[in-house]
């Protein structure tokens, strides 16, 4: 009998390690994994939302970059196995996950409401969410150009972009239908509010890719967004589409002699979703409800110049943290710029994005 | 029976005939002893070769080859034959010096225009190739009508007796066979000379014999110039008209093979043909081209190769088998000797005795002597002829 | 003996265990994979097991005119049940790529009839919420849309489609894409096989016979970009390349190029080559080293003994003999660019585009796995004919690759 007890105590040692690491095992599966799509704006996100999250709830969360699509979130719907919780995505792709039942939920009346007490669902902006997505921001896609290389007459207006005789040089396009069907058709003369009611016939598409062919040989394609600022930067291109946010970074952090025409721009929203079947699903809320608040969509802004999608947020944006100047003029929301700004319309590109990007595929290959 | 104008594709009737479309293999080798009117002369003029600027693989090799000969360039490895018959073939530049065949140099000539059919160590047929194609290979470079190439292969075949084997691929062969499809190859566009490169290194004995014979009869019957590498001074007596025996990048002698076994020139030569007895000594007397040889305690009668003077320095040339035992009156040496040790060899003895203080000379019995009752440790005298005796300056 | 067959057993389920590992690891990360995708190229259950009963309905259906409203009464309800658990959208995904729109027709219709349940025609109710239930193409595109085992999407990879009445149909001109994508990747990977051998094979002639040491050095070179990594290669061409490239900036110093006339080297077919090429050539040079080092030396100096040229000499006798080599080296490289992705979707621009942009495309933005499964199984039939014919001519108990 003596011999054992030395032997039990052993034992419950031993159990009350298993324990404690099964605690570990349990605290570390509170850790929340945050998609989004890295670079200066994946960097603004750790700043504006990851960090004081993270010091506000005490839970771990851990980045990881992608490129956007929803190849992967189906795969981990599909597969039963979800390993990411909270992914940033375009609406229309929201949109598209949210009607096939990749994510959530997210119930408007759960998002908090703005400082004086005006509710979520009337303090968001109009058509900028899907059902399923949390707080946002608008982008837009732009044309810049470099205006080293115009120093006599730059170019101005969104017509520029397609013409090559007064503003001669290679051209920067995202390798994708979107953003460049409706610009060919806003340079081609169609008025705003008609762009998508043309693109909505053959004839109208056909007209867009015939604008498009004015330029074809002089277009280089991109598909990060990193690349744009990048192509401007070598003179690879003269003129480029973009997203506002690259360029207003590499204008701002790097200096480059960069330029936006704010005129018939493409103006986006996006927003993070939670995947369907997290078992971080309770945490997963906690974070859209803490990014959703109006003061930090508007932390954003500190970083990066995408303006939030909520109204009370906009009013509380303030500088750029690192070069003090002041964020509303260069927001894609910032009433000079909207002059001409063309909304995008997400229901239409979710119908017709398939067919479209086929025949984007047939004209490239021509 | 044939008809040279038909066949010559050189337009050179006299070589055609050699080839001449006999038809049936008996009538085709008689055939064959026309003599050739076209095989080359080979001369070799200071021909010195180098790898490093430094170190002579060959210092300066002067030979002269006859049309029709076959000559062995017999030497241990790394004695400089090979390096010789690569620069023959054209595979390699000489440093310096000049190689003319039919007194024209062919130094600037690419091997492929040397007219050399070469036959190498491991065959070097073609393996994707059949027999008739490795044959026909060299017919058909040189544009030759589908109709005479053909009858040529088939001829080529029936030399070295492999008629039939022409759809085989050489992967399917013995190693002898191989070896004839080689030669066979060598031969069969009718080069002015034969070049051989230790052709039959890689077979066993008895087919290298069968093999050697074979390469002696056809050579005499075509009668191309044949110029062979060996390191088998055996083979070399068996084929050759006359060998060339290399040492260190130098010809020492080139004899025919009984003046070789003979006349040996120097000191290597006659170590490296045949069996052989060599004593040291120093010349005490010189008379005429006879000499007197001190040997150990003894003094040894002797014919010199070349002029020596009195207190040179010599080696002493025996073939054990002109060695009696017990010599008559007519041996003009006679010394006292012991038995050390005897072998029987089936058509002979060999006897090691101890002479001059010396105790490995060996003495050859024709075993129809029988041993005459001589044992080991008995005391027999042993004597040779002067004329047997050759004394050789000595080497180093 | 039966001591002896028991260890044989021994040794037989020792080495099973040891190849077990592999095998699984295999089957698990390429076998399995495989097949799934390929049988998606042709099994797609999805639409049917949402809409058993609309389909049903709809196969007594002629097809000429507009479904009768029991059809319409069932479908719609079908639609509403679907959409309260959430499925109806990727019913509706599916249906949208045969017919565009369909996707909100779908979605919207289901919402305006949970919100208010037709009291009377079923049928002028959703012809009411969307004019679209009034065209036939919506129906037959629902019901094409519910076969299960399809060859739609091969056929839509051969730029192919079934018409109203089923019969195969030459997709119009602004929908072709997949053959003569499917027709450049072959004549690119062709072009890029037969560039790697030419530069390979006087390289690996050089690795075969040079001297031992200069040999070790050159195939060290050959082997360094072979372990730099994918991404470094391909980025340092576009710095050589590109239109503000090291290349260009050098023939416009030189007074080659005008400045204005900058030579476009890269985002097209030349940058897609040039960059595949240095990619894949040592899979080229490797398999031709292994061949030609087993060619003696001997033969070409046979061959200039018999009066060959050297042309001749290679043509007849060495290049035969490497044929294994020169076909290992081809297949290798062609089958590796055929599938090609990274290289080409960085520095191939519009024109360099290769057949794995469009798979890439559907499986990652599209979501049309099918016909992504069905372009890769058409690579996949490809490059199985080609290893028979490989098979048949040369033998693939003869391919070397490397070592």
């Amino acid at each position: 009998m003596p011999a054992r007890k030395p032997h039990s105590v052993l034992q419950s040692r031993r159990w009350l390690g298993l324990g404690l690491w099964l605690l570990g095992a349990a605290a570390a599966g509170q850790t929340l994994t945050l998609v989004s799509y890295g670079g200066s704006y994946g960097r603004a996100v750790e700043q504006a939302w990851v960090e004081p999250f993270m010091a506000e709830t005490g839970i771990e969360v851990r980045m990881e970059d992608y490129n956007g699509g929803l190849a992967q979130i189906r795969a981990q719907v599909e597969t039963g196995n979800v390993f990411w919780d909270v992914v940033d995505l375009t609406t229309p792709d929201a949109v598209r996950a949210c009607d096939e039942g990749l994510l959530e939920f997210v119930m408007l009346a759960d998002l908090p409401a703005a400082a004086d007490g005006t509710p979520a669902s009337e303090d968001f902006l109009p058509d900028s969410r899907s059902e399923c997505s949390g707080g946002g921001l608008v982008s837009a896609t732009i044309v810049a150009f470099n205006h080293q290389q115009f120093p006599d007459t730059p170019p101005s207006r969104l017509e520029d972009f397609f013409d090559l005789e007064r503003f001669p040089g290679r051209r920067g396009m995202r390798r994708v239908p979107i953003a460049n069907l409706e610009f060919a058709l806003l340079a081609d003369g169609v008025p705003i509010d008609a762009v998508y009611a043309t693109l909505d016939t053959d004839a109208g598409v056909a007209r867009a890719f015939a604008k498009l062919d004015t330029i074809k040989d002089e277009i280089v394609f991109w598909e990060a967004g990193a690349q744009p600022p990048q192509m401007l930067a070598d003179e690879e291109v003269v003129m480029t589409t973009a997203y506002n946010g690259r360029i207003f970074n590499a204008q701002v952090l790097e200096n480059q002699p960069f330029t936006i025409i704010w005129d018939g721009q493409l103006q986006e929203t996006s927003g993070p979703g939670i995947v369907l079947g997290t078992p971080r699903l309770e945490i997963a809320r906690r974070f859209i409800e803490f990014m959703s608040r109006p003061e930090s969509l508007a932390a954003i802004s500190k970083y990066i110049s995408y303006s939030p999608t909520r109204h009370s947020a906009n009013a509380m944006v303030d500088s750029h943290r690192e070069t003090g100047i002041a964020m509303s003029p260069h927001m894609p929301s910032a009433p000079a710029n909207m002059k001409r700004a063309l909304i995008s319309d997400w229901l239409w590109w979710a119908d017709n994005g398939d067919e479209m990007n086929e025949r984007f595929a047939v004209w490239l290959s021509r | 029976m044939w008809k040279s104008s038909r066949l010559g594709w050189r337009g050179n009737s006299s070589t055609s005939d050699r080839w001449s479309g006999v038809d049936g293999g008996a009538a085709a080798r008689s055939g064959m002893n026309q003599k050739k009117t076209t095989s080359a002369h080979i001369e070799f003029i200071d021909i010195a070769k180098t790898y490093d600027g430094g170190t002579m693989v060959l210092p300066g090799v002067n030979l002269a080859i006859g049309s029709g000969e076959f000559m062995t360039l017999l030497g241990p490895s790394g004695s400089g034959k090979t390096t010789c018959l690569m620069i023959l073939a054209g595979f390699e530049m000489p440093t310096s010096g000049e190689i003319r065949v039919n007194g024209e140099s062919v130094h600037k000539l690419p091997p492929r225009k040397r007219d050399m059919g070469m036959v190498f160590q491991n065959y070097a047929l073609f393996p994707h190739m059949t027999v008739g194609r490795n044959l026909s290979f060299p017919l058909e470079v040189r544009g030759m009508a589908p109709g005479e190439r053909a009858r040529r292969v088939g001829r080529a075949l029936e030399i070295v007796r492999l008629e039939g084997y022409g759809d085989r691929r050489p992967g399917q062969l013995s190693g002898g066979q191989q070896q004839r499809v080689a030669i066979a190859r060598a031969l069969v566009f009718e080069p002015g000379v034969v070049l051989m490169d230790e052709p039959l290194g890689a077979l066993d004995r008895r087919l290298r014999e069968e093999l050697q014979l074979e390469i002696r009869s056809i050579q005499r019957e075509l009668g191309v110039t044949m110029v062979y590498v060996t390191h088998d001074q055996q083979e070399a007596m068996t084929l050759s008209d006359r060998i060339a025996v290399f040492n260190e990048g130098r010809i020492q002698q080139a004899a025919a093979p009984e003046t070789l076994y003979e006349e040996p020139a120097t000191e290597f030569v006659a170590r490296f043909v045949g069996d052989n007895n060599l004593l040291r000594g120093t010349v005490r007397a010189v008379d005429g081209e006879l000499c007197s040889v001190a040997v150990g305690d003894g003094l040894v009668e002797a014919f010199m190769v070349e002029p020596l003077a009195v207190g040179d320095s010599t080696v002493l040339a025996i073939r054990p088998e002109r060695v009696a035992l017990s010599p008559s009156i007519e041996y003009s040496n006679s010394v006292a000797a012991g038995v050390e040790d005897m072998v029987f060899q089936g058509d002979h003895w060999r006897i090691r005795v101890s002479v001059f203080g010396e105790s490995d000379f060996f003495v050859k019995i024709p075993n129809f002597i029988g041993q005459g009752g001589i044992l080991p440790g008995d005391r027999v005298r042993i004597g040779w002829t002067t004329i047997d005796c050759r004394a050789l300056p000595a080497s180093g | 003996m039966a001591i002896a067959l028991k260890r044989w057993n021994r040794q037989a389920l020792g080495a099973a265990l040891l190849v077990a590992p592999l095998a699984i690891f295999v089957a698990v990360t390429f076998v399995a994979p495989l097949a799934a995708m390929l049988v998606r190229s042709v099994y797609q259950p999805a639409v049917a097991e949402a809409l058993p009963e609309t389909l049903a309905a709809l196969a007594e259906w002629d097809g000429d005119s507009l479904p009768d409203e029991e059809t319409f009464r069932i479908a719609g309800a079908e639609f509403v049940a679907l959409d309260e658990r959430r499925a109806l959208g990727s019913v509706a995904t599916r249906v949208n790529r045969l017919q565009s729109g369909m996707r909100s027709t779908l979605l919207g219709t289901a919402r305006s009839l949970a919100a208010e349940t037709p009291a009377a025609s079923w049928r002028e109710a959703m012809i009411a919420a969307d004019a679209d239930w009034g065209a036939i193409e919506s129906w037959l595109a629902i019901r094409r849309a519910g076969e299960v085992i399809t060859p739609r999407y091969y056929l839509n990879a051969l730029d192919l489609d079934r018409g109203g009445a089923g019969e195969i149909v030459v997709q119009p001109e602004d929908r072709r894409i997949y053959v003569s994508l499917l027709l450049r990747t072959l004549l690119i990977s062709i072009a890029i096989t037969g560039i790697c051998l030419l530069l390979a094979y006087p390289l690996a002639w050089l690795l075969a016979h040079a001297r031992p040491r200069r040999a070790g050095l050159l195939l060290l070179l050959v082997l360094v970009p072979f372990w730099t990594s994918l991404l470094v290669r391909t980025t340092s061409w576009i710095v050589l390349l590109q239109n503000q490239g090291v290349i260009n900036d050098l023939l416009v110093t030189l007074g080659i190029v005008a400045e204005q006339q900058r030579l476009a080297l890269i985002y097209n077919m030349t940058g897609t080559i040039v960059a595949m090429v240095h990619v894949l050539l040592p899979f080229m040079i490797l398999p031709l080293y292994s061949i030609m080092r087993t060619i003696p030396e001997r033969h070409m100096q046979a061959a200039a003994s018999l009066g060959a040229s050297h042309w001749q000499a290679l043509r007849r006798v060495y290049w035969p003999q490497s044929l294994p080599g020169v076909a290992a080296g081809s297949l290798l490289v062609f089958i590796l660019s055929i599938g090609y992705y990274i290289t080409p979707a960085l520095v191939g621009g519009r024109t360099g585009q290769l057949i794995s942009s469009m798979i890439a495309y559907h499986m990652e933005q599209s979501l049309n796995w099918g016909l992504a499964a069905a372009l890769g199984g058409i690579l996949l039939l490809l490059v199985g004919t080609l290893f028979f014919i490989y098979d048949r001519l040369v033998g693939i108990d003869r391919m070397r690759l490397g070592g």
